[in-house]
């Protein structure tokens, strides 16, 4: 772990991951359900609002895109830390009841007609981000009661009973829900990332960049954790602030995502893993090459999920899991 | 949460026999008639549909109905009959106790079903279909029932009312119509369309309407705004079971600008129904198609 060969396998790695972003990025908005002219969309000489093909362009397909490349690396990363967190390679960003706290909470606005905005935030994602807040205040809380410093065996046990009881309310709830808003909620739960506008993507940007910053600092704390926190604080490492900063920040992130495209299940356990196995374990190469897979995977998945039944379109969550786990399956084999 | 995508999943799949009904009730084209019947017809009816409830009253069976579903809400006269549940839940006990001599059930309620033919209980037994097959389930209810020349006349006011709209709108431009039946408040997001089949379908079409999702053959699309921009409605009609106040009413509708650019949109052709006729397959079909063909082409009624 000496810092001349990382500097080598970033520069030997990176590239490549940010190369596969940058072509989704700029690939994603070129298809569609519909056939659409370039030409016509970047011709200025036609007014917007007599423009079909720039009107799909730029308010249809590129926020979606950009939906995609956020919601992607942010649920990747966010898997990345909760596996090292958790110190466990079957932690998802859904493992800590983070995305039942988000489909409570979108499940009881859907159910109950709530019409509210929130900075601009309708009801629905704004509940859904309510509700993932909680639910990580409710796991914290319960990890720090028991001990002094944070527990993660508790972590993932008050985790995973979440979950649980989070999944029961959700049911509790939809009782109460009439044929098309048990229809909707289901769609929810599927992931959609068809966002409409930029708005969405705007509103999660600083919690985007703050989760991102965090990650960036946490790469170095996740590698010594992975040792276990004893090894970790020999070697100097605030073992329970760096836990408690990977736990809020991963967590923010999967519900700053989940209020974007809803649960969107696959990416976030994954990509890591896939990641892993063509980089190596180094979280501080893991962690950005994470973020820029994540993207690329998502974006394709969406591409793949607005156009093979189109003019109909099937849920992102379906294809991520029927992508991404034939292919994770032919990589795990192929490696061993 | 992936169990519970499944058994949300086989909810709503039992719920609406495969075709996500995103507009409350579906439509009949009744059908099957099981057990005893008497010559003077039933006199304790219980019905789970709405729109054969508003059937039975439109046809003066109304004091033989006992009991009623727990989203029947029309006539008013309904309000101070029993719930007895509905399409998920009916509470078969209940319907057991009232000693009724036809129950109006879902085709999909198979288990309700199964119970009531081993109670020997006469069934009548509702399924989904488009417009026309409206008045064809009012006709066979009313036979059913003993009301068959008042619901032979009821059927000919509605088919009447309907060719009156087809007459006034024919020859003029159909109208490429959006409907929508169900998104996100206030946003663009998860919005469900009219495809082509269904009764509102047929409602739209029958009013001068051309539905931009007509070659989608299932009743509900989720529409996508790409899809949406694509197929540029020059009008825009959705409809909501649930009442929002006024000012609701135009945000929601101020939420299209999102998509200034479509005709509808540009031209301020947006219409919002919070009216519950517009999901009922039921007897007032044909004022709804009036109301469609006002809003439509209102030029074809102010002559």
């Amino acid at each position: 772990m000496t810092p001349a060969p990382l500097g080598r396998r970033l520069w030997t790695t990176l590239p490549w991951f940010a190369a596969l972003a940058l072509a989704a990025l700029a690939g994603g908005p070129l298809i569609g359900s519909t056939h659409i002219s370039l030409r016509r969309a970047f011709d200025t000489a036609i007014p917007f609002a007599d423009n079909v093909d720039a009107q799909i362009f730029f308010v249809a397909r590129l926020p979606r895109t950009l939906a995609g490349a956020l919601v992607g690396s942010m649920l990747a990363c966010a898997g990345v830390v909760f596996q090292g967190l958790l110190r466990n390679p079957l932690a998802t960003p859904f493992t800590l009841g983070v995305s039942a706290g988000a489909a409570l909470g979108a499940m009881l606005a859907i159910t109950f007609n709530w019409s509210f905005a929130w900075a601009g935030v309708p009801a629905a994602p704004a509940a859904s981000f309510a509700g993932s807040l909680a639910a990580v205040g409710i796991v914290y809380a319960l990890a720090r009661a028991r001990q002094g410093g944070m527990s993660t065996n508790v972590l993932l046990l008050a985790g995973v009973t979440m979950n649980a009881f989070f999944s029961a309310l959700i049911l509790f709830v939809q009782y109460f829900a009439d044929f098309s808003q048990t229809y909707r909620i289901l769609r929810w739960l599927m992931g959609d990332l068809d966002v409409s506008s930029y708005q969405p993507i705007v509103t999660a940007l600083p919690l985007v960049v703050l989760s991102f910053a965090v990650f960036a600092w946490l790469a170095r704390p996740l590698n010594l954790l992975s040792l276990g926190p004893d090894s970790a604080a020999t070697h100097g490492i605030d073992v329970t602030r760096a836990q408690r900063a990977a736990f809020i920040s991963a967590s923010l992130a999967t519900g700053a995502a989940v209020s974007v495209g809803g649960p969107v299940g696959f990416v976030g356990i994954i990509i890591p893993h896939l990641v892993r196995l063509m980089v190596g374990s180094d979280h501080r190469v893991v962690l950005p090459a994470s973020a820029l897979f994540g993207a690329a995977f998502l974006i394709g998945c969406d591409v793949v999920a607005r156009t093979a039944l189109s003019p109909v379109e099937l849920p992102v969550g379906v294809i991520t899991a029927l992508i991404g786990g034939p292919f994770f399956l032919w990589l795990l084999v192929r490696k061993s | 949460m992936r169990l519970l995508v499944s058994m949300i999943a086989a909810a709503c799949l039992a719920a609406t026999g495969g075709v996500p009904a995103s507009v409350g009730y579906s439509i009949p084209a009744g059908s099957g008639v099981a057990g005893a019947r008497s010559d003077t017809g039933p006199t304790r009816i219980i019905s789970l549909i709405p729109p054969v409830t508003e059937t039975l009253f439109a046809i003066g069976a109304g004091p033989e109905v006992i009991a009623v579903s727990s989203f029947d809400n029309y006539p008013p006269d309904v309000a101070k009959l029993q719930r007895v549940g509905a399409l998920l839940d009916p509470d078969v006990e209940r319907i057991l106790s009232l000693r009724p001599d036809l129950v109006v059930v879902y085709a999909s309620q198979t288990d309700l079903r199964a119970q009531l033919e081993r109670a020997h209980i006469p069934m009548y037994v509702y399924r989904h279909a488009g417009l026309s097959d409206v008045t064809a389930t009012i006709r066979e209810v009313g036979t059913r029932v003993g009301k068959g020349v008042a619901a032979v006349r009821l059927a000919r006011d509605i088919d009447r009312q309907i060719d009156a709209v087809r007459t006034r709108v024919a020859g003029l431009p159909r109208v490429a119509t959006l409907i929508v039946f169900e998104r996100e408040p206030f946003t663009l997001r998860g919005i469900f369309a009219s495809g082509g089949t269904g009764f509102i379908h047929d409602m739209v079409e029958a009013a001068g309407g051309a539905n931009v999702f007509a070659d989608i053959a299932r009743q509900a699309v989720q529409a996508t705004t790409e899809l949406i921009l694509a197929r540029r409605p020059a009008i825009i009609i959705e409809l909501r079971s649930s009442v929002a106040t006024e000012a609701d009413q135009r945000r929601e509708l101020a939420t299209w600008s999102g998509l200034g650019a479509l005709p509808a949109v540009r031209t301020g052709r947006l219409y919002l129904f919070a009216d519950q006729r517009m999901s009922i397959a039921g007897p007032r079909v044909g004022e709804v198609v009036q109301v469609l063909g006002r809003t439509i082409h209102p030029e074809a009624f102010s002559r």
